[in-house]
């Protein structure tokens, strides 16, 4: 995927407003894509371990393991993974607001929840 | 008073809190009745977002299914929450930065083609109509079993209510009904769910029940006790799966990928505030769903359970009342094969007992023995999941219509005025058809499931994510992806499904994956056409790779216009 710079007309970037969050310059924009992306590829591949991984490819295996009563394949494909899932859009949520802000692109200052 | 007044009552009256909600939150514009005017709490569209997500078929069917695969349901547990991964991560924020009305809208614009638009609005319809189809007939079995009134009089007043809020209201109207019907939904479905885990288990918790022991004093667990029972009777077990690998990968795939795609769950993204609030908002949205994603498979073992316990062996002059209740139906069937007046159920040919999956869900509170009024709420969730889902659907399709091919491409010059009754008209005569297919349900809804997630999967899913991810992929690389994902799935399926159907078997399947997992093949293949083609075209305009730019930036969402 190509990553081109990050250009605006109403924005002239200068070296040294990089705190300002009205003014959002080329190479943030660039380093919070990029943080971004780490993130995401970290959480999906937990996403794709527990309901692929651990609930399709490894559940025999996983089998012969006990978790509470369940056969530990058959819990994750059954209850973990769903488990999981929702932790992981929570993680995301909270992760991506702090790098957000790092980089003074959030949306903080913008209209609140009704 | 009797189950069946009680059934009137509760059906009744949440009927009349969903008309109530309507007139209440009438829209008065494009946007409120397209985006509900963007303003929509996160938690409360999470919750919106779950019951429009859970349909009939998750409510009614999902458990039953499970109940009688064991371990290969497990595609549709997995299937359809992953999605939600995929949508929070990949899609909702980003859609919600871009802030339009619709899905084709995106790709119309990211795509700077009209084609691209009309083909993603083709694919949204069939994807809609297939899945509202299911929907109708759910309401109809509801209503013929609980209300003792005709299909066709059930199906009727369900389109009457589904009118009132959807036409009146648009998604500020639905969002709203939406709440509502996921609290009937949730507490319907939790009731019955608790009751039959503490009689199996003594455990109230039905996700801890699942692995708990039974509570007869044996000692084994549920699971154990299960495993047993079925090898005993000829079933292969319970926690093991018949089902190859890779076609449980593929269908748990296509199933994910089409959920993540699916256009009447991506716009209850553009109503919120703001991306910070999409993301949590799809949080809360699968938190919602889980509730009733970990509970069914649950249900589906203890109910499984208990039927083989008080049908196998019975005679059938001691047979349990939900049973000859439910014979009436058809959805229940003895055959005295070996005339000896007692119930045998097995897996081999001396089979007597033909149990329909949905009796699950349906008959759970009368095999728990609960009182009247849990089915009469039964029967009110069964409802809500169905109309809920229904008018979701019915919303995307009106907006595809008025907004995408009058406004967008064939009458640019119509007023804002003129567009909200075109809306109207267009939600109308959906519920119109959609109620057609109630009626009378063409032979083929099981058959044509595989399509909507399939299609959503092969074309809407990749195209929206190559559109935020890549800034190469351009007009030629994403109709020709879509077009080639959407040929290979749609006449996979049409050849297995209904050109050969006898040929439908994994030795015959290209990889050994079914018709209900070719959507991930499909996705495969729009990702590689659209990459190949890009790269042999030009790339984007400048004002188009800025637009991916602008989306990519969670700030400035609130002066992203309406046109």
């Amino acid at each position: 995927m190509s990553q081109q710079p990050y250009r605006h007309a109403a924005e002239n970037p200068s070296p040294h407003d990089h705190n300002d969050k009205k003014n959002i310059t080329e190479k943030n924009a660039t380093d919070y894509w990029r943080a971004n992306l780490r993130l995401l590829a970290t959480l999906l591949v937990v996403w794709f371990t527990v309901s692929f991984g651990c609930g399709i490819l490894l559940v025999d295996w996983l089998d012969q393991f006990t978790f509470f009563g369940f056969k530990l394949g058959f819990w994750f494909a059954q209850q973990g993974a769903i488990y999981v899932f929702v932790a992981l859009i929570f993680i995301y949520a909270w992760r991506i607001q702090i790098i957000e802000r790092q980089f003074g692109v959030d949306d903080d200052a913008e209209e609140e929840s009704l | 008073m009797s189950t069946q007044l009680l059934t009137y009552l509760f059906v009744g009256a949440s009927f009349a809190l969903y008309i109530g909600i309507a007139i209440w939150s009438r829209a008065g514009s494009t946007k409120d009745f397209y985006v509900a005017g963007g303003g929509v709490n996160p938690v409360v569209n999470g919750m919106a977002t779950a019951a429009d997500w859970m349909s009939a078929a998750s409510f009614i069917s999902m458990a039953g299914i499970i109940s009688f695969m064991g371990r290969d349901g497990s595609v549709y547990l997995l299937g359809w929450t992953g999605g939600y991964v995929l949508l929070a991560l990949l899609l909702a924020p980003y859609l919600r930065k871009f802030g339009r009305f619709t899905v084709p809208d995106f790709i119309g614009e990211r795509y700077y083609s009209k084609t691209a638009r009309i083909v993603a609005v083709i694919c949204l319809i069939f994807v809609s109509f297939t899945y509202v189809a299911g929907q109708m007939r759910g309401v109809g079995i509801v209503f013929s079993r609980f209300l003792e009134v005709d299909v066709e009089t059930g199906v009727i007043i369900g389109m009457a209510v589904v009118f009132m809020y959807a036409v009146l209201g648009g998604m500020k109207g639905i969002t709203y009904t939406q709440v509502a019907q996921y609290c009937v939904l949730i507490f319907a479905y939790m009731v019955p769910a608790i009751f039959i885990s503490i009689m199996i288990t003594g455990n109230p918790i039905p996700q801890l029940g699942f692995g708990a022991e039974v509570a007869d004093g044996s000692g084994i667990s549920v699971l154990e006790k299960l495993d047993t029972v079925l090898i005993d009777l000829g079933f292969g077990a319970y926690t093991e799966g018949s089902k190859s690998t890779i076609d449980v990968f593929a269908i748990t795939a296509a199933l994910m990928f089409g959920t993540a795609g699916l256009p009447h769950v991506l716009v209850r993204f553009f109503t919120v505030p703001k991306v910070s609030d999409a993301r949590k908002s799809a949080g809360y949205a699968l938190a919602f769903i889980a509730i009733l994603y970990t509970t069914a498979p649950a249900v589906a073992s203890f109910a499984r359970l208990n039927l083989v316990d008080t049908v196998h062996n019975t005679s059938y002059e001691q047979a349990p009342q939900w049973f000859s209740n439910w014979e009436n139906t058809g959805l229940v069937e003895w055959q005295d094969k070996n005339n000896d007046a007692v119930m045998q159920y097995s897996a081999g040919i001396d089979n007597e007992v033909t149990i329909d999956r949905d009796i699950i869900v349906l008959a759970n509170p009368e095999i728990a023995d609960l009182p009247g009024w849990v089915i009469a709420l039964v029967a009110a969730g069964g409802v809500a999941a169905a109309l809920s889902t229904a008018a979701g659907l019915l919303l995307v399709i009106s907006s595809s219509v008025s907004h995408d091919l009058l406004k967008q491409t064939l009458m640019p010059a119509i007023t804002e005025k003129q567009e909200l009754l075109f809306a109207r008209i267009a939600a109308a005569v959906a519920v119109c058809i959609a109620g057609l297919f109630g009626i009378y349900p063409p032979a083929f809804v099981a058959q044509v499931v595989a399509f909507a997630f399939g299609l959503a999967a092969a074309s809407l899913f990749p195209t929206i994510v190559m559109g935020i991810f890549s800034k190469r992929i351009n007009k030629q690389g994403a109709i020709a992806g879509m077009l080639s994902g959407l040929i290979f799935t749609f006449f996979y399926i049409l050849y297995f499904k209904f050109v050969s159907p006898q040929l439908n078997n994994a030795e015959h399947w290209w990889l050994g994956i079914s018709p209900e997992g070719i959507g991930f093949i499909g996705m495969l293949l729009n990702i590689g056409v659209a990459f190949v083609v890009s790269h042999l075209s030009p790339p984007p305009p400048a004002e188009v790779q800025d637009l991916v730019d602008g989306i990519r930036i969670p700030s400035g969402a609130a002066v992203a216009h309406s046109h």
